[in-house]
């Protein structure tokens, strides 16, 4: 069915939904690559225009790939929530901005398993930056493992300890910097340099080990393929979280090497290893815009229709987190400052619309148009809209995967603007250690020292 | 417990990552923000200054290599941060060029690559070269003209390759600048080079500068694999790259060249 839309003399028509969502879509260079994109910028707004004006219920009833060819597809409808849906299924797109906008942070919880991906992204590619923050922060979705996250007024911090041959004790010394400077409640989450079992084992071991001897609130997790960690977990190693780049096609998580049910069986495996004492929620994902389109994978689909398609993946397995990787892929993807902007607003708002918890690696590579001014923008402007967690790498500098970053600085700068405080039992523990006060606000000095009194020998 | 001072001289021994950086209020002192202003500025200068093709191939002719410049699909460099699929394919002018110098077949055609760091090409390119040679003269290699591809990505040589009938192709291309690695090449060797190969068909070398892979040492490497290439008629997954253990083992000496 084609749809059209008439400004003056001309009358713009789109083909079909793919079509007008892709050309809906706020200026980006992946899906200029893909030949997708609006050819100018008045076909742009004539298609959100056209796009404003079609109901929910169509949208949920014209998969943009098909049920029968793809297991993603096949998940959503499978698993929506008709009940749910009753409240907005009379809307609009148009409608149900005005709607959200308007909404009590109960009522987006209530609606938030009806709501499928490809209405997610239709009503983001109508809206302005400051809808995405409005309505986001409204969102209240909450995860347990060893500690809480997502709770109103707190923000949560990965610890990203990575190194570039995976040394122990260098990853211990970049630990016990980012434990200084409070950073760690959401994971600390170690990328390896190598994919092999024993690299793995290693670092398990001594994510638990430092956790333990600390006794710290929170989670470890090595982000390697999820056949390796099922695998430790087979050997009875210390797995908190199971990890998973996951995308929002069949075809690009087989790229992937992931299925569903591999996904099902790490979720099941960790749950079954109690490590947590909080909660269960065990699953930790990335995505990003363009990881589709790069695995040829995209189905003439737009990127960020495809990026919110990859939560529908996540919540499945009620993970504990799950971040965008917003910058990484590079230009030809989102070119500058201003793209990776929208687009991290875009993917925080249609996880946060579909209930998960979204958090940003709010990131850049030297090829693309964007320096840390640009990231101090999206930085505050993701703290605004409630993001549940970003990135705390040493001095944003990332010498393991080579891009940058937010720092554990960063994370103190957004805390100290906007008074975000941390998970409280993390931030209880801090003050426990003598590294903060009452209120979460670092204590003067160093304080490596106090923390290795707490752990005698962790860096010898 | 050691002072402070000691124990952070200890840890920063420990790791690359920037780390004991200390803090003005929450934030990072004057000197850690310039530091990294200027690692960032050096990433993003050698990323866009142009490749200085006149002058690499001088430097190139002037080890007695016959050379060619051609250019790739996209036009400017913004073209081709947003088009990769342009920086892979041949300018018109591009592949006239090459079908004129195309002479006898080659074992091996080698393709100096701006990629995303003109700064590693000029600092690596022609040295990397010259410590190749050796290898080739003893191996007895018939090499093509030196192709210089301005605006190019790895896949770019296979169409160089191709068009100059080479058996292997050796893409010397500036790597995507790391906040600390504004200089870094990496080296793509491909056997039966064409259009449509794929990056696990590849054998890549990395790293090659000063502060890392030494480019003696990548020339040694990149003669072994081009060896193992042209007997057993493969590059990629299927080609270990196991020269670490010929240079440690009895065939060490065979395998260097004499002088």
């Amino acid at each position: 069915m084609a749809y059209r839309h008439i400004v003056g003399p001309r009358t713009w028509a789109f083909a079909d939904l793919a079509t007008l969502m892709a050309k809906a879509t706020p200026p980006r260079s992946g899906d200029r690559l893909a030949g997708i994109a609006a050819e100018s910028a008045e076909e742009c707004v004539a298609a959100r225009w056209c796009l404003a004006e079609v109901p929910l219920s169509e949208i949920l009833a014209r998969p943009l790939i098909p049920y029968e060819e793809d297991d993603v597809t096949r998940l959503i409808l499978d698993t929506h929530e008709a009940k749910a849906f009753s409240e907005i299924a009379h809307l609009t797109v148009g409608d149900f901005r005005e709607f959200l906008l308007g909404a009590l942070p109960e009522t987006l919880t209530r609606i938030a398993p009806s709501v499928t991906p490809e209405i997610a992204a239709a009503v983001s590619k109508i809206m302005r930056n400051q809808d995405l923050i409005l309505v986001a922060r409204k969102a209240r979705i909450v995860t347990r493992f060893r500690n809480t996250i997502g709770l109103p007024g707190t923000l949560a911090a990965r610890l990203q300890p990575n190194h570039p041959t995976d040394d122990p004790a260098g990853i211990t010394a970049s630990i016990l910097d980012g434990l200084s400077l409070g950073c760690g409640d959401a994971v600390i989450g170690i990328n390896p340099a190598s994919d092999s079992l024993q690299a793995l084992g290693r670092l398990l071991h001594l994510l638990d080990d430092v956790i333990r001897r600390l006794d710290i609130p929170t989670q470890g997790c090595v982000l390697t393929h999820i056949t390796t960690t099922i695998e430790a977990m087979n050997r009875g190693w210390p797995v908190d979280l199971p990890f998973q780049s996951i995308a929002g096609t069949q075809a690009a998580n087989a790229s992937f090497g992931v299925t569903l049910a591999l996904l099902k069986e790490a979720r099941e495996a960790a749950v079954a290893l109690r490590r947590g004492t909080l909660g269960q929620n065990v699953m930790y994902f990335e995505t990003g815009q363009g990881s589709a389109l790069s695995a040829d994978a995209h189905h003439g689909i737009d990127q960020q229709t495809l990026e919110a398609r990859a939560y529908a993946v996540a919540r499945a397995y009620e993970p504990l987190l799950v971040n965008t990787v917003v910058g990484f892929i590079g230009p030809e993807y989102l070119y500058d400052g201003k793209e990776i902007i929208r687009a991290a607003l875009e993917d925080h708002f249609c996880g946060k619309l579909m209930g998960v918890p979204l958090g940003v690696d709010i990131c850049y590579t030297n090829h693309a148009e964007a320096d840390q001014d640009d990231m101090d923008t999206l930085l505050t402007l993701l703290g605004a809209a409630g993001c549940t967690y970003i990135m705390g790498v040493p001095g944003a500098d990332d010498v393991m995967l080579n891009y940058q970053s937010t720092s554990f600085h960063d994370a103190l700068y957004l805390r100290e603007v906007l008074g975000l405080r941390r998970a409280p039992e993390f931030e209880a523990w801090l003050a426990r250690i003598g590294l903060a006060d009452a209120t979460g606000s670092l204590l003067p000095g160093d304080g490596t020292p106090r923390l290795l009194a707490a752990a005698p020998g962790l860096a010898s | 417990m050691s002072r402070p001072d000691d124990l952070w001289t200890r840890l920063s021994a420990l790791t690359p990552a920037r780390i004991g950086l200390g803090r003005a209020g929450n934030g990072l002192p004057t000197r850690e923000v310039l530091r990294f202003g200027l690692a960032h500025a050096q990433a993003r200068d050698a990323v866009h200054a142009p490749m200085e093709a006149a002058a690499v191939a001088d430097a190139i002719a002037a080890l007695g290599l016959r050379t060619l410049t051609v250019a790739s699909r996209a036009p400017d460099r913004a073209t081709y941060l947003r088009r990769p699929d342009y920086g892979r394919r041949l300018s018109e002018e591009g592949a006239s060029a090459l079908a004129a110098a195309a002479g006898p077949p080659a074992d091996l055609a080698l393709v100096v690559a701006d990629g995303l760091s003109a700064r590693a090409v000029h600092e690596n390119a022609a040295r990397l070269i010259a410590a190749f040679l050796p290898y080739a003269e003893a191996a007895g290699w018939r090499l093509a003209p030196v192709v210089v591809a301005e605006q190019a990505r790895v896949a770019l040589g296979d169409a160089i390759g191709a068009a100059l009938q080479a058996r292997a192709v050796a893409v010397l291309i500036g790597e995507r600048p790391g906040l600390s690695s504004p200089d870094s090449l990496g080296i793509y060797l491909t056997f039966d080079p064409r259009p449509g190969r794929s990056d696990a068909e590849r054998n890549c070398i990395s790293n090659v500068r000063e502060a890392g892979l030494q480019p003696a040492d990548a020339a040694f490497r990149l003669s072994w694999l081009l060896g193992q290439a042209l007997a057993r008629g493969l590059t990629g997954i299927g080609l270990k790259d196991e020269s670490d253990r010929a240079l440690e083992g009895p065939e060490a000496a065979a395998a260097l060249p004499a002088r």
